[in-house]
């Protein structure tokens, strides 16, 4: 009995899958147990590495409330458990809190993943009395000085901590997500501290992963060697140390390692997101490949009929889609070639091997060029915006 | 603040699935599930069956009591292996105890 309970991944976008089983060339998929759900692409913060795509949603093309309602219903109706409420920044709709009554009242358990900035005391009992069951507050750092620097967001860091501390006298629990980088990643033994502190249940600590705006933005994030050592080293002394107390979740950037990560569990095999205009997408990067085309929840289809049926979600799913050397490599049904996106953004064909792979032809070019990089003395942000990104000044913010 | 960290689950605990953690049959995919922040876990029939009992007033030596009755097993046996697996859970972060009422 003491194993009942199955081994949880490290891996964050992994660790919903513990019921999903292992199979590789299927023709149909369950549906997933959790879904993303990116409310909206508007955020007060500026973060360089936001994994929204470069190309936003405007407000004017999102989902209305009695949309993004039935959307939850239709999700409820079909066998998803858990949903994430997610943005850009979800705390600026207006409707979140009716969104999460919904959400509720047809059964599915709810996360906000929020940089908090936006709200008060007063709204945040307000969700928790919608039945919202946990909050992960963003942090990216553990002072003002750098944390609200990274945020492009002044005041921002104190907003964090006051909002942290009101989620648990509210009784929620708290993940605190901390996004690390090559000019934070000195701060790790602090924000681990903090995360205790804050009375935080769980910490994140996930390295960037650089595809979309943190792409545009990688000579000024990406880690050294040595750094990413030291924080693995790191997690995994507090993951012992703070058994029962802070379970830490681990993500480390794949241009480091030999093999790439299991992108999503696979493509389109346990994961979807559902943009702020309502396209149902493989992955929440996956519109930065072009020549998919993603259905919307405003088309005639279920979306049940586009998990299962749609050209978007089979166009990568199981082998078939492989070429050499993914084809008849022993680890395609392991990690599946791992990530489209980053295939695509690096090598202009999402149907070829990550370049995080050793075996991708790219792989060594790639690499050397990110050590190089963090090396660098490159450290100015391009800060995530609407208008395609903002340089920051030379003397900072 | 929520119930205790770091418990060490005995004879005399009276454990409770803390609030962000929901235990609740899944009618699509036909099995009981823990649902929890971020995580999904998918506990074995005894275990649902010990999670059950565990309602913030009995103690592990009650539930015990329970099972050992129900399935005519030797006590101590049934004890030993509910503490086992709820230590396991409150490892994790999923279990905690209830507080002593002071009204």
């Amino acid at each position: 009995m003491s194993d009942v309970l199955p081994t949880i991944p490290p891996d964050a976008s992994d660790s919903l899958a513990v019921l999903e089983k292992q199979r590789s060339t299927a023709e149909t998929f369950g549906i997933p147990l959790a879904v993303l759900l990116e409310i909206t692409h508007r955020c007060p913060l500026q973060c360089p590495y936001c994994s929204n795509p470069v190309e936003l949603d405007r407000s004017g093309k999102e989902l209305t409330t009695e949309e993004w309602k039935k959307v939850l219903s239709e999700l409820a109706e079909i066998g998803v458990l858990q949903v994430h409420f997610s943005g850009g920044e979800p705390t600026a709709r207006k409707d979140l809190v009716e969104l999460v009554k919904h959400a509720s009242d047809v059964g599915l358990y709810t996360n906000l993943i929020t940089s908090a900035v936006l709200l008060t005391r007063e709204r945040l009992s307000d969700l928790a009395d919608a039945g919202l069951c946990h909050v992960q507050i963003s942090f990216q750092g553990i002072q003002e000085g750098l944390a609200d620097r990274v945020a492009g967001y002044k005041g921002g860091h104190r907003k964090k901590l006051e909002v942290a501390k009101w989620t648990r006298e509210l009784e929620l629990p708290l993940t605190v997500n901390a996004v690390m980088h090559r000019q934070n990643l000195h701060q790790l033994p602090d924000i681990i501290q903090m995360s205790i502190d804050l009375d935080a249940d769980r910490l994140e600590v996930a390295n960037v992963q650089y595809y979309g705006w943190a792409l545009k933005n990688r000579a000024a994030l990406m880690p050294t060697v040595a750094q990413l050592d030291e924080c693995t080293r790191l997690v995994e002394e507090a993951r012992e140390r703070l058994k029962g107390t802070l379970a830490i979740d681990y993500v480390v950037p794949d241009y480091y390692a030999l093999r790439p990560k299991k992108c999503m569990g696979g493509w389109g095999r346990q994961f979807f997101n559902i943009s702020p205009a309502g396209k149902v997408l493989p992955c929440h990067a996956a519109e930065s490949i072009t020549g998919l085309d993603f259905e919307s929840v405003r088309s005639n289809h279920s979306i049940a009929w586009i998990w299962q049926n749609s050209e978007a979600f089979n166009r990568y799913r199981g082998t078939g889609w492989m070429k050499e050397p993914c084809k008849t490599c022993e680890f395609r049904e392991i990690d599946f070639g791992g990530c489209r996106c980053q295939a695509f953004a690096l090598t202009g064909d999402a149907a070829n091997t990550d370049p995080a792979c050793a075996l991708s032809p790219l792989h060594e070019t790639i690499f050397k060029q990110a050590e190089r990089e963090a090396e660098g003395e490159t450290n100015r942000f391009l800060y995530r915006n609407f208008a395609g990104g903002t340089l920051e000044s030379e003397n900072g913010a | 603040m929520a119930g205790p960290r770091n418990i060490s689950v005995s004879e005399a605990s009276r454990p409770v699935l803390p609030r962000h953690a929901k235990l609740k049959y899944d009618e699509t995919r036909k099995v009981w599930v823990i649902l929890a922040p971020e995580r999904v876990l998918a506990p074995d029939e005894i275990a649902v069956e010990v999670l059950q009992l565990c309602d913030g007033k009995r103690n592990v030596g009650d539930v015990s009591d329970q099972l050992a009755a129900k399935y005519a097993a030797p006590r101590e046996a049934i004890l030993a292996d509910v503490i086992v697996m709820l230590q396991d859970l409150a490892d994790k972060g999923f279990l905690t105890e209830a507080r002593e009422k002071t009204s």
